[in-house]
């Protein structure tokens, strides 16, 4: 079982749905570049072979009874981590679009910055490449509407790459969004006036399996999210502080 | 008018009594089963008595009964609606939590027996 040692204990959290395809290579990048680092698949109830095939890349797997969704696998995740003890969590897919080279800037900004989350975000110095038209559109739109409400510019907010501290990781352990979770999960550090910062990354296309944030369901996507967001806004308490 | 009054009692009367039969198969828990019993009790008392039609729609601002007693009808089953979401939002939470929970447990079980089973391996 995976156990937070060291100094500054930081657990790598992957959410894997039908991933069987590149969980291995997430994980032997993962365990070739950071080996001290442990890895916790939370798999979504897959119908394929992921648990199996992260177990023998050597990641610790946990199964959802039944398919939660990412926002619940996540949550999963975070929970465990946070009840074993770690400081730091840094979260990518399994579907080998985020890099694993970028976890040392992620876990050394996170270390020196002292904001809550740190965001691994394709359009601050990166190329953007590998993001679907309706992708596009929608991050474009989300830009301008959280620029709006959290009073700083979010480059990349519906990335998943993202690392969280021990303060961010105990609100998320109890409460997280269940339904794309990026977009909310600012706004709930912004209700509790955490910080956040981006670190610029390059994302790759994905190496197996499609998204399942397809053309249609992007306009759901859109409906879901600003509800969400206004929800929590709805819910906020206390005096605000700029991000 | 009458004809509307006599349905809607009757459809009262079969909602009781197809919540009772539920409730006697064990379908329906008896703490969910009020919302719909209360909801068609109102409706049978309103669609018997005109005084209490003319009453509550005066107190609604509508002089037409038919539309005074569908309106109340439609209300009732807005509040009953309303209650079951913030039931079934409530269980969703419960069971994504004891999900997750479970799905915990197992590992650490797991992990546990691992650790039981690696000096006998030896």
């Amino acid at each position: 079982m995976i156990a937070a040692t060291g100094q500054h204990p930081l657990m790598i959290l992957i959410p894997a749905f039908n991933e069987e395809g590149a969980i291995a290579t997430v994980i032997g990048e993962l365990r070739e570049q950071h080996p001290e680092l442990p890895i916790l698949v939370v798999d979504d109830c897959s119908a394929d072979g992921t648990r199996t095939v992260a177990l023998e890349a050597g990641a610790d797997v946990i199964t959802v009874p039944y398919h939660l969704g990412l926002g619940g696998c996540v949550q999963a995740g975070y929970r465990l981590a946070f009840d074993l003890g770690f400081q730091y969590v840094i979260r990518l897919d399994g579907d080998g679009q985020h890099d694993p080279a970028y976890v040392g800037l992620i876990r050394d900004t996170l270390l020196t910055s002292g904001a809550q989350m740190v965001i691994g975000s394709r359009y601050v110095n990166g190329d953007g490449k590998h993001t679907s038209v309706a992708r596009g559109i929608g991050i474009v739109f989300f830009r301008w509407f959280l620029a709006l409400i959290l009073r700083k510019e979010v480059h990349d907010p519906t990335s998943g790459y993202v690392g969280v501290n021990r303060q961010a990781l105990e609100v998320f352990a109890r409460s997280f969004p269940l339904e794309y979770p990026e977009i909310e999960a600012l706004v709930v550090l912004q209700r509790l006036t955490f910080r956040f910062e981006e670190v610029p990354v390059k994302m790759r296309a994905r190496m197996a399996g499609v998204s399942t944030i397809t053309a249609v369901r992007s306009f759901y996507y859109v409906l879901h999210v600003l509800l969400g967001v206004l929800v929590n806004i709805l819910k906020y308490q206390g005096s605000k502080r700029r991000l | 008018m009458d004809r509307l009054l006599s349905i809607i009692a009757g459809v009262s009367i079969l909602l009781i009594g197809v919540v009772l039969l539920n409730i006697r198969r064990a379908h329906i828990r008896v703490e969910y089963s009020v919302s719909w019993l209360g909801a068609a009790a109102s409706m049978l008392a309103l669609s018997q008595s005109p005084w209490l039609l003319t009453q509550l729609g005066h107190l609604i601002g509508v002089n037409n009964q038919p539309i005074a007693l569908l309106l109340v009808v439609g209300a009732l089953f807005l509040i009953v609606f309303f209650r079951f979401s913030v039931i079934i939002s409530e269980l969703k939470d419960a069971n994504i939590a004891l999900t997750q929970k479970v799905a915990i447990l197992e590992y650490q079980l797991n992990a546990i027996h691992e650790k039981l089973q690696a000096p006998s391996r030896k």
